[in-house]
């Protein structure tokens, strides 16, 4: 397998574009014509060769211009990147996690070495050597996390588990859709969620705390979620709000097909060995809607789903207002034809 | 979800007596890989073929968590339980091959302490030797209380003494030697964790004896692994599997539904965790709810069981399974 890395920028020129393999591997969420919340959770198993399930921790056309656009938006803003002091050993845990799965899982581009406590790492595509010593953290130029995780595609909760809850006690947050990891640290998993609508009264977030407290090592889980954004735009960060929020308004359906992207976030969950710590990686996906109606059953689906989806789920996600304009367009790629099951493409 | 933690099979490598009760085995993985990090506190479910039965009870590890060759455990033998532990005494050689789950911890470190208070008693002082381990390994700041009945049967004291004193405290019943706890907590740091593994009276004592010193609940933690009590059988209706099994004298409803070929949850099969948990369709009759779960006032609705621990007696009983 050899991936091309693409030269693109998610930020005033805004040139991401997805290939077309890309596109046929893209992580469509809605298994149906309609969207309602679920827990929606299911091993983390390597399933469908080529897709973004097939590996621990997916690397991707992107790979290289999503790690400079996370050293860009650090340079800015450096508590995007939180680890209270007990969440060190955590850190280490999701170190270890990602270097010997992505050397297992992709040879070619990283390779790790080691002897005892002493390490060897050599990411390819990024152009970094290092040697250091596992659990000492003089020996790194960052953090165990923070090293790790700008080598990394997604953003990274590290969840400290006491108390029967889970704490939001560390992180690197750059490619968020509309939460802050400086406002949310410390809290626990009702505190965060408190902003979500309906979701509460459903009781999802019991019992989604109750299977998460039971995450065991060597079972990782996984979810997706959904929302939308204007411009191909990683970092969609309340800090910055000012910037992005007001691109809202450019849209026209005449751009919409450029402009518009389905956000999808595969979330995944695993328990780390040392700390007893929970990770929760939250990769983001983005396609272009001119890219996804490519695919027909995706086209007619997203139309119904968009058209028909609860007015509070619209709002929360930030696009009621362009909901009409966003489901004028969609409707020129829906014939009322039937879609089948699933979430893959034709 | 599927039933248990992931599981690992095993061959026994050891079986090292250590006191006239207690006896350590020690696990090494069949492949010969090395066996999964863990955390100082966690368990390992192991499975022993008993006969025409399944057994699985859990044990702390007790090894080196750094130490990924193999894991240990230690037994006390309990010549009137159930039979886990005297199956592991008698039948278990090394060289057999078994089965254990992958490491799960409900008796974490809380790593934000600025201290840990560890409280053992007797055979409670497995989870703590791991803890220890790691604990020093990462120059935390420990002391060890523990109690034991007599010098013969206090399992690792010595090995404890010489490589941790000052910061290890014994305490021997037949000396009449106790743990002053009033004392003891009075004289804590701020931002002091306690941790007590032991009998179910011991653990109720610290507990209690911290409530009424003001420690915040979040600051004492404690683990108690319940044995499924032995009771009169009674028959069970699982409703989604549509069949009707009979829970035998000394087996617990858990293992009744599973040796019925029914999957059911769970991780900790000793009243603690929660994932047993089962809904009540229908009864006629008495719950005896022995998990540390349900709240009383969800024992008291007759709408769910703990089939790990908790038994009927009763005409009827109709379970979501």
């Amino acid at each position: 397998m050899t991936i091309i890395f693409k030269e693109e920028t998610f930020h005033d020129d805004f040139t991401f574009r997805n290939s077309p393999e890309a596109v046929k591997r893209f992580p469509f969420p809605f298994p149906e014509d309609s969207y309602m919340y679920s827990v929606n959770l299911e091993p983390h198993k390597s399933y469908r060769p080529g897709s973004v399930y097939e590996r621990t921790f997916d690397v991707d056309e992107h790979y290289v211009s999503e790690m400079r656009d996370r050293a860009r938006v650090l340079a800015e803003d450096p508590l995007r990147c939180q680890s209270l002091p007990h969440m060190t050993l955590a850190g280490w845990d999701l170190l270890e996690l990602i270097m010997t799965s992505k050397a297992q899982e992709y040879p070619e581009l990283f390779e790790l070495h080691r002897d005892g406590a002493k390490w060897h790492w050599i990411n390819r595509p990024l152009g970094i050597e290092q040697k250091f010593t596992f659990l000492d953290e003089t020996t790194l130029p960052y953090g165990p996390m923070e090293y790790i995780t700008r080598q990394t595609q997604g953003d990274f909760a590290l969840l400290d588990q006491r108390d029967d809850n889970l704490w939001m006690d560390a992180g690197m947050v750059t490619t968020q859709a509309d939460w802050s990891l400086d406002f949310d640290i410390g809290m626990n998993f009702f505190e965060w969620h408190a902003p979500v609508p309906k979701a509460h009264e459903m009781g999802i977030f019991q019992r989604a705390l109750k299977f998460l407290l039971n995450v065991q090592q060597g079972s990782p889980a996984r979810r997706l979620n959904w929302t939308m954004t204007v411009n191909p735009l990683l970092d969609t960060s309340p800090e910055n709000y000012h910037k992005w929020g007001v691109m809202k308004r450019d849209l026209t359906l005449e751009n919409m097909g450029q402009m518009m992207h389905l956000r999808v976030e595969l979330q995944t969950f695993f328990r780390l060995p040392r700390s007893n710590a929970l990770v929760f990686p939250i990769r983001c996906y983005l396609i272009k809607l001119d890219e996804l109606v490519t695919v027909p059953k995706w086209a007619r689906r997203f139309h119904r789903v968009i058209r028909d989806l609860p007015t509070e789920l619209a709002t929360y996600k930030g696009f009621i207002t362009n909901r009409p304009k966003i489901v004028e367009w969609l409707s020129r790629y829906d014939d009322g034809a039937p879609t089948p099951p699933g979430i893959w493409p034709d | 979800m599927s039933a248990g933690a992931a599981k690992i099979p095993v061959t026994v490598a050891e079986v090292t007596p250590v006191n006239e009760l207690v006896t350590r085995f020690r696990f090494v993985r069949r492949d010969g890989s090395l066996m999964p990090t863990f955390s100082g506190g966690a368990h390992t479910v192991v499975e022993m073929n008993d006969q025409d039965r399944v057994r699985r009870n859990p044990y702390s590890i007790m090894s080196d968590p750094a130490d990924r060759e193999g894991y240990s455990i230690s037994i006390r033998r309990d010549d009137t339980g159930r039979g886990g532990s005297l199956f592991m005494h008698r039948q278990v050689r090394p060289g057999m091959e078994m089965v254990i789950s992958n490491p799960v911890n409900l008796f974490a470190l809380d790593l934000r302490a600025r201290k840990h208070l560890l409280l053992a008693g007797g055979i409670g002082i497995t989870p703590f030797l791991a803890q220890i381990k790691q604990l020093s390994a990462m120059n935390g700041n420990f002391e060890l209380h523990y109690s034991v009945r007599t010098p013969s049967l206090a399992s690792y004291a010595d090995e404890l003494v010489a490589s941790y004193r000052p910061r290890v405290h014994l305490y021997h019943d037949d000396r009449g030697e106790l743990i002053d706890l009033p004392a003891l907590l009075e004289g804590q740091p701020l931002g002091t964790h306690v941790y007590v593994c032991g009998p179910k009276g011991m653990i109720a004592w610290v507990r209690k004896t911290a409530a009424a010193l003001g420690w915040p609940r979040e600051s004492i933690h404690h683990e108690e692994f319940l044995a499924p009590a032995s009771g009169k059988p009674f028959e069970v209706t699982l409703a989604r599997s549509n069949k009707v099994i009979q829970v035998g004298e000394h087996q617990s409803l858990l293992e009744a539904i599973e040796a019925a070929g029914v999957e059911a949850p769970y991780l900790c099969r000793g009243g603690a965790c929660g994932q047993c948990e089962t809904d009540v369709l229908e009864y006629e009759g008495t719950f005896l709810h022995k998990d540390h779960w349900l709240t009383p006032t969800q024992c008291a609705s007759g709408t769910r069981i703990m089939p790990c621990v908790s038994r009927f007696e009763g005409r009827t009983l109709v379970l979501d399974r």
